[in-house]
């Protein structure tokens, strides 16, 4: 689901290159060719796509935490199975986009222990708790939306496996949102009760959407590289703007509120202007200080932990392990 | 200190959370603790060759062939999967597109390298002068 606010590295100052490599590899990205594991590629190119993707399938396997949180609550057998299947694919996700990001050389062990220690970051809107049902359900619509913006865009990127991988998981992708979308218009033309809980749980999800695609591109570190080389596909706000554009008529559309009083678009210039939204929290939460980021590691440290001996007991010690091919 | 969440199966796990410094240098997987890895292949239908959709990890063929299953036939319809260790697999890797680059002056291997119709046409030409005579 999750790509949203990647935080890119500053870059190192300028790794010396062959020049006539990087020309050859620039223009092949100019022309629109996807890059390959085998090929050759700048050290910055490698180095910030393993940290994206990385960030990425992190993102994806966390995310399935405070949704599968629900399924053992989730109102009514169909929604049950429904929930499931899309903690299933975001898992999915997961795993597909470990294998990209280790075709560049990081083993899937080294991803997860980073993961755990906290040293690699995800997504930060799943340091927040899905309180209710219908925080579920705005998950499943709009985070999943925001998602898709950016995983779209990212599919177009230059870096074969990942978009491979991205294509496959858009596809499944569209049943996340039509599904929250359902779950959120069941709510909202529900009873008053109903109405109040997915009002309340937009509340809540409100500012980490806003914060979903990453700081904005005043403040953010300079990506023009990054762009040029096709892992950074659209800035952080044109992504946000984008998005505003496509569901905040849809949130209007069932009567509900945005809780951000400057929030509208300006009809001369088509931009939709906000209160900017609060990046020292941002920052704050990132790096470890939101009210779930513990109990999200700590989870994923203990499902590790407790299924060590099974994956143990299968293991082969003179096997070897091989960068998966593409 | 146990996590309390509130989801009540994470706070019956009673987990400990973990400190934030000592966490740094823990590193709860080994190398191969995840496994070897496998390469894909599955054929969309019947009929159709295999191709490559993907790699995952397992201990064995048989785990590595029911992920796979799960993870590549669970949302679209396959008739088959294969699936091989990737350290099995072969592939040259330098220089990869010079080696297939095509050789366009081998036309006498190509159909477009045989023209026959101007032979034809001559020949029928003086078949018919010598008939007429
Ligand atoms: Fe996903
Ligand atoms: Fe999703």
């Amino acid at each position: 689901m999750y790509g949203g606010g990647n935080i890119f590295e500053k870059p190192e100052n300028e790794i010396q290159e062959d020049p006539v490599k990087l020309a050859e590899f620039e223009a092949r990205i100019l022309a629109g060719e996807k890059i390959e594991p085998t090929d050759w590629m700048p050290k910055e190119y490698r180095k910030q796509l393993i940290r994206m993707i990385e960030q990425h399938a992190h993102s994806e396997i966390i995310g399935a935490l405070p949704e599968g949180t629900w399924i053992t609550r989730a109102p009514g057998f169909r929604r049950k199975l429904a929930l499931m299947a899309k903690v299933q694919d975001e898992v999915g996700h997961a795993q597909l986009l470990y294998s990209a990001a280790e075709t560049l050389g990081k083993p899937r062990e080294e991803m997860i222990n980073d993961l755990i220690s906290g040293k690699s970051k995800y997504s930060n809107v799943f340091n927040y708790p899905a309180v209710t049902w219908a925080d579920t359900a705005v998950i499943a619509w709009l985070i999943d939306a925001g998602a898709i913006i950016n995983q779209v865009a990212n599919s177009k990127g230059s870096y074969g496996p990942y978009c491979r991988a991205l294509e496959r998981i858009c596809q499944e992708e569209s049943f996340h949102l039509k599904y929250g979308h359902d779950n959120v218009v069941f709510l909202a033309t529900g009873t008053p009760k109903q109405r109040q809980m997915v009002q309340e749980a937009l509340n809540r999800w409100w500012p980490p959407i806003m914060h979903f695609f990453g700081p904005s591109d005043k403040i953010s570190v300079h990506t023009e590289t990054l762009m040029r080389w096709k892992v950074k596909m659209a800035s952080n706000d044109d992504m946000r703007q984008k998005f505003l554009d496509m569901y905040v008529p849809k949130i209007w559309d069932l009567g509900l509120t945005i809780p951000d009083p400057k929030l509208r678009k300006n009809e001369e210039t088509g931009v939709w202007e906000y209160t900017e939204p609060d990046w020292n929290e941002f920052k704050r939460v990132i790096n470890g200080d939101g009210p779930c980021n513990a109990e999200r590691l700590a989870v994923r440290k203990m499902a590790e932990e407790k299924g060590k001996w099974v994956r143990e007991a299968l293991l082969n010690r003179n096997e070897m392990y091989s960068v998966p091919l593409s | 200190m146990p996590i309390k969440s509130i989801d009540p199966r994470i706070t019956r796990a009673n987990i400990e959370i973990q400190n934030k410094e000592t966490s740094k240098e823990n590193k709860v997987l080994e190398k191969l603790d995840h496994w070897q890895t496998y390469e894909v292949f599955a054929q969309n239908k019947r009929g159709e060759h295999y191709s490559h959709v993907g790699s995952l990890h397992a201990p064995n063929p048989e785990m590595a062939w029911i992920l796979a299953k799960e993870q590549f036939g669970r949302r679209n319809k396959i008739t088959g999967i294969w699936i091989t260790k990737t350290s099995d697999i072969f592939s040259v890797t330098e220089n990869e597109e010079e080696m297939f680059e095509l050789n366009s002056e081998k036309i006498y291997r190509e159909a477009g390298g045989y023209k026959v119709m101007d032979r034809i046409n001559k020949f029928k030409k003086e078949n018919k002068k010598i008939s007429e005579k």
